[in-house]
């Protein structure tokens, strides 16, 4: 204990010393984080200078191996250092799917030469990765997937296209799924794989959606030659290496629209009911629209719950017990949530939500609007409501196929 | 707040749950209900359930309780609610139990308190009239002054228990209008004083129940429980603990008639196969768990703010009860569905479920009663 609270003291001395002072309490969102890569863009210097020294110590990725450029921390010493930068209200250094998606994957499942390779480029923030799973054809039944990868000597030659490749377009690199054996039970026949996008064949465009402008792409491979040693785990064993990483995004997503409202709050009030007290009025202390307020109700207790079944979950998982509900749950119901509490920041504006871009809306109004399509692929992206169903009948509650 | 149950928790919900198994299968709450008995419940059960401890759970050693907090009172409760056991444990603990513990003198808490806790008496909350829907400040029954005592004329319904109880908690008017916060009382009345008579009601779920009627009923000064015109917070405070108490009840019976409903949808073959592999009732079965999921979340939270004094425990208990009152009778609607034909009949069990899922949620608030109570607690 005493030791954790030297490193406490250390930890902050140091944050003190070395974080950009324009940086404590900035406002923190995706778009002006540091995604890094080749062609890494910085929302100002100091992030530039907050990465350069964040990443020197490998406390990008405090609790990855000090050998492979994270900053060896234990887990109680990476809380430590969370709540620190939380404390003193600094954004993280660096985000994206690296240390989320592929770095954890890389030390599950990664070679020794695979790890030196790519982590500490990762760490760095000197590579932005992307995924390619999804195809055209391959949505729900994702193990379908027919990108195909054909041996070539110490090389796959790789044909197909990715879909939903989210920031292709930006990124240096994609982990994807192939098919390299059509003749066996689908999941039996996919490689996990990793292929440089500036490679020769990699063409990328982006998609977009009923909201407007989006980070997603299409992805294609015209005879992408990848060399074999790019393969994570084994050849044909890529459908396993596949669902360990589908799971943490999934409790990713779960994570991050049940939890917390989206937008401040002010006055501990939630900004869904901020909004409807702009638009609605309080006559007599309570919302002007008793229908409308009654389902605003129904979503902030639905998100209070939520919150409350995810703690539960964490509760029992420090307690060393069975983790309870499955993420898939979690997935269903954080997303549903957001969704139902999107509609409803819409029809609280009324007719002002009506806009597009332009004169007589104010930038809220046309978020908001913006957000309400965007939310309509919550239930569909991660694997959609009804997968996630199918798998809680099937794996919680035993139903027969 | 820790949702996550202790070791001495889980050992109290193993024993509780195998003691109702053991002693309280559901096909004795139909026995009772087949024999019209006059009880409606069993005294010799009742004795064990004090010998237990289970009805001094949340109260003093100094009485006889185990001082212990709602967590541990809503494992017990859960494992009763399981198997449906009619016993008035929410009358005498929840309720009377509760209002003389807050408030009662001590001559009050040791002549029945202490005795109810010992299974020696039985008692009752007399808080709700005809048309008084969930509030509990709508109080006709009026308490005169009489000499140095009171006289007290009304009459309450649906009094959980009152068929049996040897005393009655009894809410009635000292001051002020029908439906004014303040101005309310509570008193003590022994069953047996002159001017009190007790109806026994027959309900939808078949809990016993009964009318009180109170007509010139003399009681002493010292009848009355807490200060004189203040009952209405009082009840409040009661009603808030037994609503949750409730909610852990209902926890219990939701997961009795989902795991009951899972076992029918892989036993039941219709078109050469087990029902329970179409996909129609697979993704409402993984629904109807979701809602107990989330249930038993809040449930937790609530029961965990009374015992660490949170002040969000108001919100807390609203929070369990509009969600419990939705998932139960969501899952025992969806139990008589899926059970279908047989579900309907009166032979399966599921629609007893379906009954107590409806008397529970019209009980202290249904679940748009307590969303409203959240958005007034949250200030809008």
């Amino acid at each position: 204990m005493a030791e954790l609270e030297d490193f406490r003291r250390e930890t902050r001395a140091w944050l003190e010393a070395n974080a950009p002072e324009s940086l404590v309490g900035m406002p923190f969102s995706e778009l002006d984080g540091t995604w890094g890569g080749r062609r890494a863009q910085f929302a100002s210097a100091d992030m530039k200078l907050w990465l350069d020294v964040m990443g020197g110590r490998g406390w990008t990725a405090a609790s990855w191996p000090a050998e492979y450029g994270g900053g060896g921390l234990s887990k109680a010493e990476a809380k430590v250092l969370a709540q620190e930068m939380a404390a003193l209200r600094l954004p993280p250094p660096l985000i994206g799917f690296g240390l989320t998606m592929i770095g954890p994957t890389l030390l599950r499942f990664g070679t020794e030469e695979q790890k030196n390779e790519h982590l500490p480029k990762i760490c760095r923030g000197e590579i932005r990765w992307c995924q390619g799973y999804s195809e055209p054809g391959a949505g729900s039944d994702l193990a379908s997937l027919q990108a195909k990868a054909v041996r070539d000597g110490d090389d796959f030659i790789i044909t197909g296209t990715k879909v939903w490749t989210s920031y292709a377009d930006q990124s240096d690199w994609i982990f994807c799924l192939v098919r390299t054996d059509p003749d066996v039970v689908k999941q039996a026949g996919i490689t996990f794989i990793l292929a440089d996008m500036a490679s020769p064949g990699v063409s990328v465009s982006p998609i977009p959606l009923i909201s407007g402008k989006s980070p997603f792409c299409e992805t294609h491979f015209e005879a992408v030659r990848v060399p074999v040693k790019n393969v994570i785990s084994e050849i044909n064993g890529g459908w396993t290496v596949a669902k360990a990483l589908l799971g943490h995004e999934r409790s990713m997503i779960a994570d991050a629209f049940g939890v917390s409202p989206r937008g401040g709050t002010r006055g501990g009030r939630s900004r869904l009911v901020e909004t409807a007290a702009q638009y609605l009025g309080e006559p007599g202390g309570v919302l002007g629209d008793a229908i409308l307020r009654d389902e605003i109700v129904q979503n902030e207790m639905d998100t209070r719950a939520f919150s409350l079944t995810v703690q539960r979950g964490r509760d029992a998982a420090k307690a060393g017990q069975q983790p309870g509900p499955e993420t898939s749950m979690l997935k269903i119901y954080g997303t549903e949530i957001n969704m139902r509490r999107n509609e409803l920041m819409v029809r609280a504006a009324g007719p002002q939500s009506l806009g597009w871009e332009g004169p007589g809306f104010d930038e809220a109004e046309l978020v908001a609007t913006r957000d309400w399509l965007r939310s309509r692929g919550n239930s569909i992206e991660g694997g959609t409501s009804e997968i996630q169903l199918n798998i809680i009948a099937k794996r919680v509650l035993g139903l027969p196929d | 707040m820790q949702l996550v149950l202790t070791e001495e928790q889980e050992l109290i919900a193993q024993t509780a749950t195998e003691f109702v198994a053991d002693h309280s299968p559901v096909s004795r709450f139909r026995a009772l209900r087949d024999s019209a008995d006059p009880v409606g419940f069993s005294r010799g059960l009742w004795k064990e359930m004090a010998e237990l401890g289970w009805l001094g759970i949340p109260f003093p050693e100094s009485l006889g309780g185990a001082g212990m907090g709602m967590a541990e009172l809503a494992l017990v409760v859960e494992a009763m609610g399981r198997a449906l056991a009619p016993e008035p444990f929410m009358s005498c603990v929840g309720l009377a139990g509760q209002a003389l513990f807050e408030a009662g003198s001590e001559a009050q808490k040791d002549r029945w308190l202490a005795a109810m806790i010992a299974g020696d008496a039985l008692l009752a909350l007399a808080y709700q009239e005809q048309g008084s829907r969930y509030d509990l400040c709508r109080v006709t029954t009026r308490a005169q002054r009489s000499g140095e005592g009171w006289q007290i004329t009304g009459r309450k319904v649906q009094v959980l228990d009152g068929h049996v109880a040897d005393a009655l908690v009894v809410s009635a008017r000292t001051a002020g209008q029908d439906g004014d916060s303040d101005g309310i009382s509570l008193f003590l009345i022994p069953a047996e004083t002159a001017g009190v008579e007790i109806e026994r009601q027959t309900r939808v779920d078949d809990r016993n129940a009964a009318i009180v009627h109170l007509q010139r009923a003399e009681v002493a000064a010292d009848a009355l429980v807490g200060d004189l015109d203040c009952g209405g917070d009082l009840l409040e405070s009661v009603v808030d603990r037994a609503t949750v108490m409730l909610c852990a009840e209902m926890l219990g019976g939701m997961a009795q008639a989902f795991e009951m409903t899972l076992e029918y949808l892989k036993e039941r073959k219709q078109f050469g196969v087990p029902i329970g592999s179409f996909q129609a009732l697979k993704h409402r079965m993984a629904r109807v768990f979701m809602e107990i999921e989330l249930s038993r979340s809040s449930v937790m939270a609530a029961t965990r703010a009374f015992d660490e004094r949170s002040s969000e425990t108001a919100k807390l208990v609203s929070l369990a009860k509009a969600r419990c009152s939705d998932a139960y009778l969501l899952t025992a609607n969806e139990g008589v569905q899926m059970f279908a034909g047989v579900g309907m009949t009166d032979e399966y069990d599921i629609g007893f479920y379906l009954k107590r899922a409806r008397a529970a949620e019209l009980t202290f608030g249904d679940a748009a009663h307590h969303r409203d109570r959240w958005a007034r607690l949250s200030g809008y």
